[in-house]
């Protein structure tokens, strides 16, 4: 009963106080709050953003939702051709496309170069040979092509390389990494592969932003697969599309239960990923809650000073309603209740310019970064997580201050000493 | 009745190396239904006395109690609630909140009594009627003259039935007439049995109520009643 009464005389002096008080105030504390609660929701966001988006990349352009590979002690994918029949078959799945890849090496320049001792110039690479129509309806990379056009049907003596193949877009001279000085599109290439050798005319540039196909070169299928002697139409990759999200275990539960396990290692698209794409994840996490909490603090800190000068401001106007017999509960309790309303606005407003504005503007519009399009990651979990640390810190930083006033001895206060 | 009953009431100050004794045993009782003003020049202990009988501040020594009830040994929060059903404060500076209206500044001790909104709010609005200022209910303070603020402060200071009113010079800010309206009221208010006890340096005014008590150097210099 007195804690009703004291919440209603608090609610009774804060509301007035909010309507007809310093509107600038509570302008600027609501604002301060609101950019606090945006700093954590997008810079965290943002910093898992990178790498989901990058980890998206990768399931939407290469492994698709199930992919499946040859097994350790195997080169190639053995009974591919029974195996793709049964994939075909099954209702859950949208679409697939078998790939082969083969190490090899792509050579440029060697017609031009004078000096029969010179080393031309190549880079080391896995040419994929596909079915440029099936790989584009499943991952669709036709469309990140940058320079030039993707791979047609039947195609032959075309090759697509992938853009840090090309040192124009891949500007890095370090020991390991091999990038060809050409200028690009229309350009002849040999590739050494299996043993044999094919002139080629690079008839377009992959930038994908995913490392596996951007360190590709991608050829069709028909033509690559008697240069690695794959007559027996062994594939070494099947990328599966499912129809939906829960179609994904069922198809590797089918896959698995014809015995597919024995040819071929099935792999759900995320952990098909190395596990240190989830340690970044992780880590970029935690970065992105260490930089959100460093916001907090500043936040409740800027709240505290505020309420702290505000409540010193008015402290006769304390002592005056502790003389009148306006108990120090319910004095607190204003001040609380003057901050919750400041926290539920601002993080209402943080709310709706993060989820209503800037996310999917981010969403419409990644940020163009080297290595993924930026995105803005978010669960709902993490929001509320983080809503409740402000939603605390913002309580704490108004009752504080508070507290501190109204135990002030009545006539002090009222004094002014 | 007696309402108020202080023995040897002593309030001392440390002011850096010396001792400042604001109040020097100062023994009285108030009866109920007084009018009793306290003179007396600056620093003669008017507004310590005062503020010890509104329980706002601690004495050093002495005893006092209130409606029978020793309020030295009462807590700070006790002490609020005490004031709550028994004190009624009327300010020199009139200390309205000033984001509340007149009405709901008469309320605020009514619903920290626990009262509904609806029946603090009627009795609130009875009481500036009191007053004269049921025209001025929704008005916020800034824009009110002092005259009227003062009013409202009456009106919150009575609006819970106290038993004692103690006004500390809230005649000072005001004219002539608005001063006597207000001495009008509160000896309206004398005559349901509510004492009231004035601190003011008008001699004039002082005049006007039932008992004179004068301090001087913190000590009582006379008192009427006696």
């Amino acid at each position: 009963m007195t804690i009703y009464r004291d919440l209603r005389v608090a609610f009774f002096i804060a509301l007035r106080d909010i309507v007809r008080g310093n509107r600038w105030a509570s302008a600027l504390t609501i604002l301060l709050i609101t950019l606090t609660f945006v700093n954590l929701v997008v810079v965290g966001g943002v910093l898992v953003g990178l790498i989901e988006s990058s980890s998206l990349s990768n399931r939407v352009r290469y492994s698709s939702d199930v992919i499946l590979s040859p097994l350790a002690d195997k080169s190639y994918i053995e009974q591919s051709p029974s195996i793709i029949a049964a994939i075909d078959a099954m209702a859950d799945v949208a679409q697939y496309s078998p790939r082969y890849a083969e190490p090899g090496k792509l050579t440029a320049g060697y017609k031009t170069t004078m000096d029969p001792k010179a080393i031309p110039d190549h880079a080391n690479m896995v040419v994929t040979g596909l079915d440029p129509v099936r790989e584009e309806r499943l991952t669709g990379i036709g469309t990140k092509i940058v320079e030039g056009r993707f791979l047609k049907p039947g195609e032959f003596g075309a090759i697509v390389v992938g853009a840090n193949l090309l040192r124009k877009y891949l500007p890095i001279d370090s020991p390991g990494i091999q990038t060809l000085d050409v200028k690009g599109v229309g350009e002849k290439v040999l590739l050494t592969v299996g043993g044999s050798k094919k002139e080629l005319t690079i008839v377009g540039v992959l930038k994908s932003k995913v490392g596996e196909l951007d360190q590709r070169a991608f050829m069709n299928a028909a033509e690559l697969r008697p240069l690695i002697g794959r007559n027996d139409l062994n594939v070494d990759e099947i990328a599966v599309q499912a129809r939906n999200e829960e179609a994904i275990p069922r198809i590797i539960a089918t896959l698995t239960a014809r015995g597919i396990g024995k040819f071929a290692r099935i792999q759900r698209w995320d952990e098909a990923q190395p596990k240190f794409i989830q340690d970044i994840k992780d880590t970029f996490a935690l970065l992105g809650n260490i930089i959100g909490s460093v916001g907090v603090v500043a936040s409740s800190i800027t709240i505290f000073i505020i309420v702290f000068v505000n409540a010193i401001v008015r402290r006769k106007q304390i002592g005056i309603l502790k003389a009148i017999g306006v108990n120090s509960n319910a004095i607190e309790l204003a001040y609380v209740v003057q901050s919750l309303f400041y926290a539920t606005v601002g993080i209402g407003l943080g709310l709706a310019i993060s989820f209503l504005a800037i996310k999917p503007y981010v969403d419409a519009h990644p940020i163009n970064l080297p290595f993924s399009d930026g995105i803005i990651a978010t669960t709902w979990q993490g929001t509320l997580a983080r809503l409740l640390a402000l939603l605390a810190a913002t309580l704490l930083a108004g009752y504080i201050p508070a507290k501190l006033v109204v135990r002030k001895n009545t006539i002090d206060a009222i004094l002014g000493r | 009745m007696t309402l108020i009953r202080a023995e040897n009431l002593t309030k001392k100050y440390d002011d850096g190396d010396t001792v400042v004794v604001a109040l020097d045993r100062a023994t009285l009782s108030l009866n109920s239904g007084e009018f009793i003003a306290v003179t007396g020049r600056s620093g003669s202990g008017k507004s310590t006395l005062f503020h010890q009988l509104g329980l706002i501040d601690t004495p050093t020594s002495g005893a006092l109690a209130v409606l029978g009830t020793n309020v030295l040994s009462l807590t700070e929060k006790q002490k609020t609630a005490f004031r709550l059903k028994n004190i009624g404060y009327i300010f020199q500076d009139y200390a309205l909140i000033p984001t509340l209206t007149a009405i709901e500044n008469v309320a605020l001790p009514l619903l920290m009594a626990g009262m509904p909104k609806a029946v603090a709010y009627a009795q609130a609005r009875k009481t500036l009627d009191s007053v004269g200022l049921a025209g001025r209910a929704k008005h916020l303070p800034s824009q009110l003259s002092g005259g009227q603020q003062q009013r409202v402060s009456i009106a919150r200071a009575v609006s819970h039935a106290p038993a004692l009113i103690l006004a500390d010079e809230p005649t000072a800010n005001l004219d002539h007439e608005s001063s006597l309206s207000i001495l009008g009221i509160f000896r309206k208010l004398t005559e349901r049995g509510i004492t009231v006890v004035m601190i003011t340096h008008e001699n004039e005014y002082a005049k006007m109520t039932d008992r004179v008590i004068t301090l001087f150097d913190g000590t009582i210099e006379s008192d009427t009643g006696k």
